[in-house]
C-alpha cells in the first residue's frame, strides 16, 4: 500500500481478459506498470498516450473486438501492437456510425456543417 | 462490516413508510406561482423546507405523476401546494393527495388570497405551523432494508467507469444482499449490452421488460441520430457509445435485476431495479431523454429513492429536492479539487490492489451516516435543486408480480 513514485507510468486493467487498459497519467513511450486485473506486470507503451486513454495490452488484428469490461466495446479498424494507443484512429463503435466522424484530438465532430 | 449491522432512527410516516429526512415541502403548480413558492421557502428559514414546482400551464400527465410521487415521498411530512389560480394543475388536489397519505397539507391560489405578499405572509404562517407538527413526527428505527437508494452518473470521465460507478456497483450488491432496494437508471447508456443485462434479469417478466425498454432507447437514439455521449467523453478517452455504457451499467452491481419502473413508480419489493427515463413514442416525438444531471436525480427520487448517489469523474456540486445526494468520483484530482462539494473519493480503487471491498464498505458507512442525518456536503451548501420538465410517458402498467402504486395509501 506504499504511494507509487511520480515517474513510474501506470494503467488500470478492469477485467482479466480485456485487450486494453486505461492510462492513469499521460503515458510517454517506455514501460508500463499494469494495475488491476493483469495477467502480465507491464508492457511498453510505444507513443504518447493521453490521460485517461487506452493502451494495447496485447497485439489485436483488424476487424476483432476490443474488450474492456469483459465485454466488446468495439472493433478494430486496424492491426493494433501491444502497447499502442487505443483510440477513433483505429477502432469503432458497432453501434454508433457518428464516432468514425470525429476528430481524433479533440472529439469535435467532422460531419457537421456550420452555415 | 456487514450491513445489517447498521441502524438509524427515521422519520415514521402514517402511510407505513420510513423516511430519513422530514421536510415540508413547496409546490407551486406553474412557473407564475413560483416566486411567491420560492420566498416562502426563503423567509422559512429551515434546511428542513424545500421547493418543487412544475412550469408549465398546460398540464401533463408525467410532470403530475412526478409531483405525486414527491408528495408521496417518505422524506415529506407535510406539503404546501400553491397556484395562480387559472393553471391546469390544480393545487388542491396535490393537496388532498397529500392529506390520503396522512402528511399535514394545505393549499392557496395566489389570486384567492389577494396577491404576492398577502400569499406569502399566509404561506409562510402555515408552513411555520408544519414545521412545528413535525417536530412530532414519531421516530422508528431504520437499517437498509428499508431503505430504496438510487444512483447516476454526470460529468463521466474514464474514473467513472473504472472506480466511481464500480464502487457503487458492489456496495448495491451489499445493500441487495442487506434486504435492500438499489435503482440505477440511463437506458440510453446501455448501447450493446442487451444480452448481459437480459441475463441478469430475474424472472421472464423482468426479461421482457428490460427487452422493451433496450429497444425503445435504441429507437431512440437511432431516430434522432445522437447516442448519449459527447465531444468532452472522447477526449476523455471514451472511444465508443459501448464503452461509456459498459462504465455506466457497472454501477448496477451484479444481482438479479428484477424489472423496469417508470418515472414516479415505487419498487414493489426489495432488490435491483432498471429505471427507465426515456419519453415514450408519442404524437409529440420521443423528446429529450434526460435534459440534464437533476432530472435523472429526480426520476429516481420520485421512486422512492431516500437517499441517491452521484457518481462524477469531472465534478459536479448539484444536491435535490427531497431527498439527500451523495457524490462520488473516483478521480482523485477532482476529488481534492473540489473537496467541499465531494462526499467520497473511490479513486483508491485506481492506485492501489484489492480496494473494492473496503471503499464499497465505507461507502455504506457514508450511507448510514447520511440516513442517520449526517449533512451531505450539497445539503450543507444548500443545494436543493429540481427539475421536472414537459415528457410523454406511459402510465406504468401493473405488474403481474404486484401492484405498481401504492394502492392501500390511496383515496
Amino acid at each position: 500500500m506504499t504511494e507509487k513514485k511520480q515517474t513510474e507510468q501506470t494503467a488500470f486493467q478492469i477485467h482479466r481478459q480485456d485487450n486494453v487498459a486505461t492510462a492513469l497519467a499521460p503515458l510517454s513511450p517506455g514501460p508500463v506498470r499494469l494495475t488491476g486485473e493483469a495477467d502480465q506486470p507491464g508492457l511498453t507503451a510505444l507513443e504518447e498516450i493521453p490521460d485517461g486513454h487506452k493502451i494495447a495490452v496485447t497485439d489485436i488484428r483488424a476487424e476483432t473486438p476490443i474488450i474492456k469490461y469483459g465485454i466488446p466495446i468495439g472493433t478494430a479498424t486496424a492491426d493494433i501492437s501491444r502497447g499502442a494507443w487505443v483510440h477513433l484512429h483505429c477502432m469503432r463503435s458497432n453501434y454508433d456510425e457518428r464516432s468514425s466522424h470525429l476528430d481524433l484530438r479533440t472529439g469535435v465532430p467532422t460531419d457537421s456543417e456550420y452555415l | 462490516m456487514d450491513l445489517k449491522t447498521y441502524t438509524w432512527q427515521g422519520y415514521a410516516r402514517k402511510n407505513g413508510k420510513k423516511g430519513i429526512r422530514n421536510k415540508v415541502l413547496v409546490v407551486y403548480t406553474v412557473e407564475c406561482a413560483s416566486f411567491v413558492a420560492k420566498e416562502i421557502a426563503r423567509l422559512a428559514d429551515s434546511k428542513d423546507v424545500d421547493v418543487i414546482g412544475f412550469s408549465g400551464c398546460t398540464d401533463n400527465d408525467y410532470a403530475i405523476r412526478l409531483l405525486i410521487s414527491l408528495i408521496r415521498h417518505p422524506n415529506v411530512g407535510a406539503v404546501l401546494a400553491v397556484g395562480l389560480g387559472c393553471e391546469y394543475v390544480q393545487p388542491e388536489k396535490l393537496s388532498d393527495i397529500a392529506a390520503a397519505e396522512g402528511k399535514h397539507s394545505s393549499w392557496m391560489f395566489i389570486q384567492n388570497e389577494g396577491g404576492t405578499r398577502k400569499t406569502i405572509e399566509k404561506g409562510l404562517g402555515l408552513v411555520k405551523d408544519m414545521l412545528e407538527k413535525l417536530k412530532e413526527t414519531p421516530r422508528v428505527e431504520m437499517d437498509f432494508s428499508d431503505l430504496i437508494v438510487g444512483a447516476e452518473c454526470g460529468g463521466s470521465d474514464y474514473t467513472s467507469g473504472l472506480a466511481g460507478n464500480t464502487v457503487v456497483g458492489a456496495f448495491y450488491d451489499k445493500l441487495v444482499e442487506a434486504g435492500g432496494t438499489a435503482v440505477f437508471e440511463e437506458i440510453v447508456e446501455a448501447v450493446g449490452l442487451i444480452d448481459l443485462l437480459r441475463s441478469r434479469a430475474a424472472d421472464e417478466q423482468a426479461a421482457r421488460e428490460i427487452t422493451a425498454v433496450y429497444d425503445k432507447a435504441m429507437d431512440y437514439c437511432r431516430s434522432v441520430h445522437q447516442y448519449s455521449i459527447s465531444p468532452g467523453n472522447f477526449v476523455g478517452g471514451l472511444s465508443t457509445i459501448e464503452e461509456k455504457s459498459m462504465g455506466a451499467v457497472v454501477k448496477s452491481g451484479s444481482k438479479p435485476v428484477q424489472g423496469v419502473l417508470k418515472v414516479g413508480q415505487t419498487p414493489e419489493k426489495a432488490g435491483l431495479w432498471l429505471l427507465d427515463s426515456t419519453p415514450d413514442p408519442h404524437w409529440m416525438q420521443f423528446g429529450i431523454t434526460n435534459p440534464n444531471d437533476n432530472e435523472g436525480l429526480m426520476d429516481l427520487i420520485s421512486c422512492g429513492a431516500q437517499v441517491a448517489f452521484l457518481v462524477t469523474g469531472r465534478g459536479n456540486v448539484v444536491g435535490s429536492a427531497v431527498a439527500p445526494v451523495i457524490k462520488i468520483t473516483g478521480n482523485h484530482h477532482t476529488y481534492q479539487k473540489m473537496e467541499e462539494d465531494m462526499d467520497f473519493d473511490a479513486s483508491e480503487m485506481l492506485r492501489t490492489a484489492n480496494r473494492l471491498e473496503p471503499l464499497a464498505l465505507a461507502l455504506a458507512k457514508l450511507t448510514a451516516d447520511v440516513c442517520g442525518g449526517q449533512e451531505s456536503k450539497a445539503e450543507k451548501l444548500g443545494h436543493k435543486e429540481y427539475f421536472i420538465p414537459y415528457k410523454y410517458q406511459d402510465k406504468p402498467a401493473k405488474r403481474c408480480g404486484g401492484q405498481t402504486e401504492d394502492a392501500g395509501a390511496r383515496q
